[in-house]
Formats: structure tokens, C-alpha cells, sequence
């Protein structure tokens, strides 16, 4: 309803103090706390004195008066007061009953049966995943009855006009109720120009100034849709809800309930539901088809593991927690029983390997025949492509767990003595070294005579190539997680739970987005989305220029696994022991493999062939 | 002290703005513009304002504001730009002032928290993002319009440059394009009712033009406590231009003749004259405001 109530100018525009706990109200009604507040009311739970051996609670709102022009004033009490008249005649069990109101001081209030529950918005706040199907339909077939009571009430109908998820209480036998009735529409000083309605959930006809029982099909289509999907709509532009499909969302909702909120929602109100009793009855049909309120729905499941087609795998000695890479038709992967496997990647047939003396964690390197690869026994390996035979050793104080990067003929790698090591490929001879504040596990991004790299001491460093330290940024907490580049920005993940977009030449934080958990996972980047797993257990994938969450995915355990884009899909491993296929656009799952133990490291993809270390001991390789 | 003051001078000299009406419509001479400095071989950005109250309004709700930092160097500042443009509406000069409390404000809490920063000798770790930064920024300019001007509302697109990185924060229908090549892109999205049913094919973009709501906003500065600022980065273009303009004049001159103003005008102040210029030969039905960037070749 468009409304355009000018506030005096002259008057005060500041709110009043609330009320304080223990003040008393026409020496009846205790003030015992504030419930909420917004705009110009107050919630208050309260107690009624005129029941002085039992605890009567009710809800007290308190409507603030701010217009100082008399006129004005005494048109809000009279609507008031007839709105107050025309509630305390409902009769609904999903409609608080009023009990009381009065006028104190020029301020109004309304004292309501106190409704001892939580609105729905905090409901879905409190609760990790998305609600169950059966529950929503539940809630959503007792608004119908609601909305059906109002809209046939005599002699006009009442139109709510403002569904929402918090004006919708769920009390604790399970059941909604309706709060903020009506008076929403008699006292909303200050609706200035533009702001109309509850931005998200109001029908568009409402822009136009009609309010009608279409209308708030309209917005109850919203809260369904809000609630199944946990998106908010007041975040999106208005009418937005058909660029959202729900099961692209969450893919557990029924395409039945998907198709009835699609009708609530049709941007033409005839095209709606005829009345909110049909709605019911649709949603009704839906859940007898389904069985969805007879019996509890089992987990949907999508495609197998086992029609996932395995090329072959090949069994090492111990856990592998690396990545491979594919070089000349080899697969080239570490494991911790302390070898560098090469294998056929066509067969999976076993080549050769290579023994350090420490376990093998990072991702090997290969150029011009000669493969890197850095073990916990202090060394960077340079092994020859055939046979698999040393060509050098370069020693660092520490354990090497980072991944050796090639650029210019060096190598560059993060070792457990504190120091980023650049080696030239050729010889093994250190060309410099650069100093960070605690082990680098991270694996160093070189771009433009620029090296970028983590600590786990949370420092992020920028090295240019004589050595010189270009500038520092302080993370909170270690940096595991390795950089990539997108458009100017360095994105990496830290164990503070957040992913970072910094700007290269100068490290200026650009955004930053909090994850669940903290996370060592490397990020991938395409088409503006930055994807990156979380200890948290999910699979992110965030805007890069707005930084916001697109969709997430989760496991059943953390993922430490660096995801990996091919084609449209992007692949992840978790410590759930899968392996995921999900759409990169919405999320979706595709597909999962399954192996017998954690995964901790990346696939490698190439010619549409997937390659994957798992800590049951395995590699696989897999047909995408 | 006297390089300091004339610096500051220097980086604030573009605050000043031409009254309304005084500007200048006539094309400058080229030599009474400002060339892009070098700065060791690179160019510096180069930019242009304009500002009019239009044909039809009596009185400008517009605002802009524009500010730039220069550096050279061996440990150079990085590259520095931050730009206004905020569109008032509500009567009793509720616009003009929400528009200038907003600009204000904003541009208070970016500088405080980007440029003033750059200037401390022992800078602290705990700079925030920028996105954080400009969405603070454009809360707090929220809050004091809700709290100073009752009736009041505003557009306002803030643009903040620092190096190599342009942001750009925005609620309302005032607009930031990027013009490279002779093509430009719309960075921003209006949060305006008649766009919102134009880009559900429910408005053809005749009815838009013509519809009696265009001006009504789903999102405005001071329009309630709870306020989404829509953000985006994106690098600095390699040669091109940044256009923030108000309504008065993206509504009134066509997108391909405001490329072709910018592009056959050779500087962007003489850009952003010729633009406002277009906006009153076309009728000048409202406030105009065109703050036009040119980014050197890297």
C-alpha cells in the first residue's frame, strides 16, 4: 500500500527510551522485557497484575507517538481504536487474542495473548540446513486456513497485506501464528516517497496501491519460497523469485511443491490461486501424492558411485595426501610411504618410483624431463622423467610440504625452516631465499617478477624477484591455502575462516568473505566465481567482484581438497572419502565416487580422464 | 609545511564545484585543460565534472564530489580516486540536502579509512576490506539522512579507486558505466520499480521511458534502518573511461550519444560540458550530474 504520511519536521525524529523492566502500566500490566522493536513500536513481554497468584504473561506493544500535529494525532487514535475494536472481534486459533488497550502519555498500546515461540526467520537462522519438506507444507496449510478465515470475513474481507517470515510465530506445540496484525497498516509514520511495503515479499500490484487476498497468496508464495530455498528475498531485487528456482536450490523440495509456489508467485494475480482454500487443497493434493505427510521422505539418491565409470587404480604402501600431476603420459604422484609413484596413465600400469626418505604431501612439478618434488625428509628431489633416477638434491632446514612451482627457470618452494627457497632447475643451486615468520606449507603463485605466497605463522607475503619484500599483510591465522589471480585480485582461503580477495600491487584488501570454518583449501576461479573448500564441510562458491555466496555444497566431512573446474562441473574431494561432481553454476550434485578413505588432496583432469589420491592408498582414475 | 599545504591543496582542489548554471556549455579550449601527468613514464587518470540544475527544475538536488590523489615515486602512494554522485529527492529541500549529507558522510568515512591511512608512517594492520569499507560508508551516509533529513532520500554511486582496483558502491538509479573500446557497460543496476518490471518483460522499454512511477526506488539512501548497498570490483580498464551520472542525464541523452560525446571530445571536462550541454538541449527536465575518468593506456 503505497502511504505517504509526511513526519513533521520540527518535531523530534529520535526514538524514545524503551521502557524499563519493572515499570508498571495503568497499574496493571509489569513490564518484564523488550520482545523486539522496529520503526516507531516496541515489543514488551509483560505480566497482568490482575492475576496476582498465577503468572498471566502478555505481549504489550507500545507504539511511540512522533507527530506533533494534532490533527494528524487524533486521526492515528481513532484508527487505531477502530482497528483495535475490529482484532478484538477475531476469532482464529492462529490469531493472537487482544485482550486490552489504552493510551498513555500520547503513546499507544495494544496488550495481546503472549505467544511463547520463535517467528519463523528465527527459525531458520537457528536451524544448519534446510527445513524438511513435510514441515513447511504443514505450516504452510495452517496460513492457508488463517488467511482463509480473514479473507471471508464479513462484512469485508481482511487482507493481511504483510506475509512474512517474521510476522509468522511458530508457538511450542508446533503451530503458526500470525503476529502484527493490522496495525501495521493504521501506524507507519515516515513511509517516505519510495519505500513501499516489505521489500521481497510484496506482490507487485501492491506497487500500485492494491491490496487484495491475490496479494497475500503472493506473499505467503514468498515465505515458502524463502524458507525452502534460505535465500532472502529482501536481498534481492523485488520479483526476482522465478530467477531462484527452488530445487535448483535445494534439491530435496518435491517438483510438485515447486510448481504451487511458482503459481503463488505469477506476476499476474488471476493467474494465482482463485482463493487461499485452493491453494490448500493444492498443497493438500500434493501431499497425498507424495506421501509426504503419511511417512518421513528418505534422503534422495542421486547417481551411484559405482556408475561412475573407473578407468583403474593402483594401490601404494600408505596414505596419499598429495596431488597428481600428468606428465608425458605419466601419472606422477607422492605418498607418504616415502615414494614418488610413476604411472601409465592410460593402465594405471606402475613405471617406476622414486624413494625420498620422508613422507611426500605436496603436488610434484615437472619441466624439460626432469620431475621436483619436495618430501618431509628436508629435500627438494630433481628425478629424470625416464627411470625415475636423481639428477639433484637441494637441501632446506626443514620439511618441505609446500608444492615446488616452476617459473624462469627456477623453482620456487615453501620449506618448514622458515624460508621461501628459489632453486635453479638446472643445477639445484639456490639462486635466493626469502625470509617469512613461520612454515610455509602454501604453494607459492609467481606472476610478473612477483612471488606470492602464505605462512602458517597468517602472514601473506609479496616477494619480487631480487628478493625484496614488496609488502606484508597480516591474517589473522595461518595461511595454507595457496594464492590464484583473477583480474588483478589474489584470492586464497586462511584458518580464520575467511576467503581474501587482496589487490596485487599493494596487498589492499579488496573483500573478504566468512566461511563456516577455517579452511586450507586452494581456490579455483571461472566465470566471476571464486570455488574453495571449507573445514566446515562445504564447497563454496562466491561472486569475485561482489563477494557473495552463490551457492554452497555440503559433505559429510571437511574439505581440505583444492577444487578443480572442467568443462561445467567442478570436482572436489572431501575427507568424506568422495569424490564430487557438482554443476559449477548452481552447485548441484552430479555425481560422487566413493574410496575407502579420506581425500585430502586435488584431482587432476585431463582429456575428460580424472586422476585421485585417496588415504586408503589408491589412486583412481576415472572417467568423467 | 608549505609543500604540505599546497599538497593537500593539490589532492582537495578538485572539491570546488561550479555552482549550478555557471558552467561553462560552450566546448573548452583544449589548452585551458588539464593534461594526464607522467609519472615516470605513466600517465595519471585524468577527470572531468559537470553539474546543472537542467531546464525544468528550479532548484538542484543533485551532488557531486570528486577527489584524487597523485603519487610518484620510489615508494609511491598508491594511485588514488574516490567519485560521487548522489541524486536528493523529497520536498522542502529535503533532496538537495540528503544528497550533500549523504555525500558527505560518505566521503568522511572512505577517506578516513583509505587515503588518510596511506598517509600514516606507521600504518596499521587493521585496515578493512574495501567492500566492508564502502558498505559502511554508504550505512553510515544512511543513517545520517535517516537522522537529519525526515522525508528525505537519495541515489548514491561511490566509485573508489586504489591501485589498479576500482569499487564501486550503489543504491538507487544514478549509474556508473565503463567505456572501453566504444562499448560500454552498465556497472550498476538502478533499484528502480519501472527497471525491476522492465527486466521482467512485464515493461517494454517505451512504457519504461514513459511510465508515471519511473522515479519511484525500491532502495534509497535514507529510506529505513535496514539498507542493502549493492558492490562490485572490477580492475582498472586499459585505456577507457568511467561515467557516474544522475538520471538527468542518462534519462534524457541516449547511451551511443554519450559515447560519442566522450569519444569526439578529446578531454573529459570538455566530455562532461558537451554532456550536460545534450541533457538541456534535449529539455533539461531534471538535475544533471556527469563525472567522467579517463584511465591512460598501461
Amino acid at each position: 500500500m503505497i502511504r505517504r504520511t509526511t513526519r513533521a519536521l520540527d518535531g523530534q525524529t529520535e526514538r524514545l527510551e524503551n521502557l524499563q523492566p519493572g515499570t508498571t502500566l495503568q497499574d496493571r500490566y509489569l513490564i518484564l522485557g523488550l520482545l523486539g522493536s522496529g520503526g516507531m513500536s516496541s515489543v514488551y513481554k509483560g505480566r497482568d497484575l490482575h492475576f496476582p497468584n498465577v503468572t498471566k504473561l502478555v505481549a504489550v506493544k507500545e507504539m511511540t507517538n512522533i507527530v506533533s500535529d494534532q490533527t494528524m494525532y487524533e486521526m492515528i487514535v481513532t484508527n487505531f481504536e477502530r482497528e483495535a475494536d475490529l482484532l478484538a472481534t477475531l476469532s482464529h486459533p492462529a490469531i493472537p487474542r487482544i485482550y486490552d488497550y489504552f493510551i498513555s502519555k500520547k503513546n499507544l498500546y495494544l496488550v495481546m495473548e503472549f505467544i511463547d515461540g520463535k517467528d519463523l526467520e528465527a527459525v531458520l537462522q537457528e536451524s544448519d540446513d534446510f527445513l524438511p519438506e513435510e514441515q513447511v507444507i504443514s505450516w504452510a496449510i495452517e496460513l492457508c486456513d488463517t488467511l482463509t478465515y480473514l479473507h471471508n470475513h464479513k462484512p469485508e474481507p481482511l487482507v493481511f497485506r504483510d506475509i512474512k517470515p517474521t510476522n509468522i510465530m511458530v508457538d511450542h506445540h508446533g503451530h503458526i501464528r500470525l503476529i502484527d496484525f493490522g496495525i501495521a497498516r493504521i501506524f507507519q509514520p515516515g513511509q517516505k516517497g519510495t519505500m513501499i511495503g516489505t521489500e521481497g515479499y510484496s506482490p507487485p500490484e501492491q506497487y500500485r496501491g492494491e491490496a487484495s487476498p491475490a496479494g497475500d497468496i503472493y506473499a505467503l508464495g514468498a515465505t515458502l519460497h524463502h524458507i525452502l530455498t534460505r535465500r532472502d528475498p529482501r536481498l534481492e531485487p523485488p520479483f526476482s523469485f522465478t530467477e531462484r528456482p527452488i530445487r535448483e536450490i535445494n534439491p530435496n523440495v518435491s517438483p510438485e511443491l515447486e510448481a504451487i509456489i511458482n503459481t503463488t508467485l505469477d506476476y499476474d494475480p488471476k493467474k494465482r490461486y482463485p482463493s487461499t482454500d485452493a491453494l490448500k487443497n493444492a498443497l493438500l493434493a500434493t501431499a497425498n501424492e507424495t506421501g509426504l505427510l503419511i511417512k518421513p521422505r528418505t534422503a534422495e539418491i542421486f547417481v551411484r558411485g559405482d556408475e561412475i565409470q573407473e578407468l583403474w587404480s593402483f594401490e601404494c604402501e600408505d596414505e596419499i595426501r598429495g596431488t597428481p600431476i600428468v606428465y608425458q603420459g605419466m601419472i606422477l604422484i607422492g605418498c607418504y610411504d616415502h615414494n614418488l609413484y610413476a604411472l601409465d596413465a592410460k593402465t594405471g600400469e606402475f613405471m617406476w618410483k622414486y624413494a625420498t626418505e620422508g613422507g611426500i604431501t605436496g603436488r610434484p612439478a615437472a619441466e624439460d624431463g626432469v620431475i621436483f618434488i619436495g618430501s618431509e625428509d628436508y629435500r627438494l628431489h630433481a628425478v629424470t622423467a625416464r627411470g625415475g633416477k636423481l639428477a639433484w638434491m637441494y637441501y632446506t632446514e626443514g620439511p618441505i610440504r609446500s608444492s615446488p612451482i616452476l617459473s624462469h627457470g627456477h623453482i620456487f618452494v615453501g620449506s618448514d625452516d622458515n624460508h621461501l627457497h628459489v632453486i635453479n632447475s638446472l643445477n639445484g643451486r639456490r639462486a635466493w631465499r626469502a625470509e617469512a615468520m613461520g612454515p610455509i606449507w602454501s604453494t607459492p603463485l609467481v606472476k610478473d617478477e612477483r612471488v606470492f605466497f602464505g605462512c602458517e605463522s597468517g602472514d601473506f607475503y609479496c616477494y619480487d624477484f631480487r628478493g625484496e619484500l614488496k609488502w606484508r599483510k597480516k591474517i589473522k591465522r595461518a595461511v595454507t591455502s595457496s594464492p590464484i589471480l583473477l583480474d588483478g585480485l589474489l584470492y586464497f582461503g586462511s584458518k580464520d575462516w575467511t576467503l581474501y580477495a587482496l589487490e596485487i600491487e599493494n596487498g589492499w584488501q579488496v573483500w573478504r568473505y566468512r566461511m563456516g570454518g577455517p579452511t586450507i583449501s586452494t581456490p579455483t576461479a571461472a566465470e566471476d566465481k571464486i570455488f574453495i573448500g571449507c573445514g566446515d564441510n562445504h564447497i563454496y562458491a562466491i561472486h569475485a567482484r561482489h563477494a557473495r555466496e552463490i551457492w554452497r555444497y555440503a559433505t559429510e566431512h571437511q574439505v581440505t581438497s583444492s577444487p578443480v573446474v572442467y568443462v561445467d562441473s567442478i570436482y572436489c574431494g572431501s575427507v568424506d572419502g568422495g569424490l564430487y561432481c557438482l554443476d559449477f553454476r548452481t552447485g548441484r550434485l552430479r555425481w560422487r565416487f566413493r574410496t575407502e578413505g579420506p581425500i585430502t588432496g586435488s584431482p587432476v583432469i585431463v582429456d575428460n580422464t580424472l586422476f585421485i589420491g585417496s588415504n586408503d592408498h589408491k589412486v583412481y582414475a576415472l572417467l568423467t | 609545511m608549505d609543500f604540505l599545504n599546497r599538497f593537500i591543496k593539490r589532492i582537495f582542489r578538485r572539491e570546488e564545484i561550479h555552482p549550478p548554471g555557471s558552467i561553462k556549455t560552450a566546448p573548452l579550449e583544449p589548452s585551458h585543460l588539464e593534461p594526464a601527468w607522467d609519472l615516470d613514464g605513466q600517465q595519471s587518470i585524468v577527470v572531468g565534472a559537470a553539474q546543472s540544475t537542467g531546464i525544468e527544475r528550479d532548484h538542484n538536488e543533485d551532488t557531486l564530489f570528486v577527489l584524487v590523489g597523485n603519487s610518484a615515486g620510489q615508494e609511491a602512494l598508491p594511485e588514488f580516486g574516490l567519485f560521487l554522485v548522489a541524486d536528493g529527492m523529497g520536498g522542502h529541500r529535503a533532496g538537495e540536502i540528503a544528497s550533500a549529507i549523504s555525500v558527505r558522510t560518505t566521503a568522511h568515512c572512505l577517506t578516513e579509512g583509505t587515503i588518510l591511512r596511506l598517509f600514516e608512517n606507521e600504518p596499521k594492520e587493521d585496515a578493512l576490506p574495501i567492500h566492508d569499507l564502502i558498505r559502511q560508508a554508504l550505512e553510515e551516509a544512511n543513517r545520517s539522512v535517516v537522522a537529519r533529513v525526515p522525508g528525505g532520500g537519495t541515489t548514491l554511486t561511490a566509485a573508489l579507486l586504489i591501485s589498479g582496483q576500482l569499487t564501486i558502491g550503489h543504491v538507487g538509479d544514478s549509474r556508473a558505466y565503463l567505456i572501453v573500446d566504444g562499448k560500454s557497460e552498465i556497472l550498476t543496476r538502478d533499484h528502480s520499480l519501472v527497471e525491476r518490471l522492465r527486466e521482467l518483460g512485464q515493461l517494454t522499454p517505451e512504457e519504461a521511458a514513459s511510465h508515471p512511477q519511473r522515479n519511484v526506488l525500491y532502495r534509497a539512501i535514507g529510506q529505513g534502518a535496514n539498507l542493502e548497498v549493492d558492490i562490485i570490483s572490477h580492475p582498472v580498464p586499459d585505456g577507457g573511461y568511467l561515467l557516474l551520472c544522475s538520471d538527468g542525464l542518462w534519462g534524457v541523452v541516449p547511451d551511443h550519444e554519450i559515447r560519442r560525446i566522450i569519444y569526439s571530445s578529446g578531454h573529459p571536462q570538455a566530455a562532461c560540458d558537451e554532456l550536460v550541454r545534450a541533457a538541456n538541449a534535449a529539455g533539461g527536465p531534471d538535475n544533471i550530474t556527469a563525472v567522467l575518468v579517463g584511465f591512460p593506456p598501461k
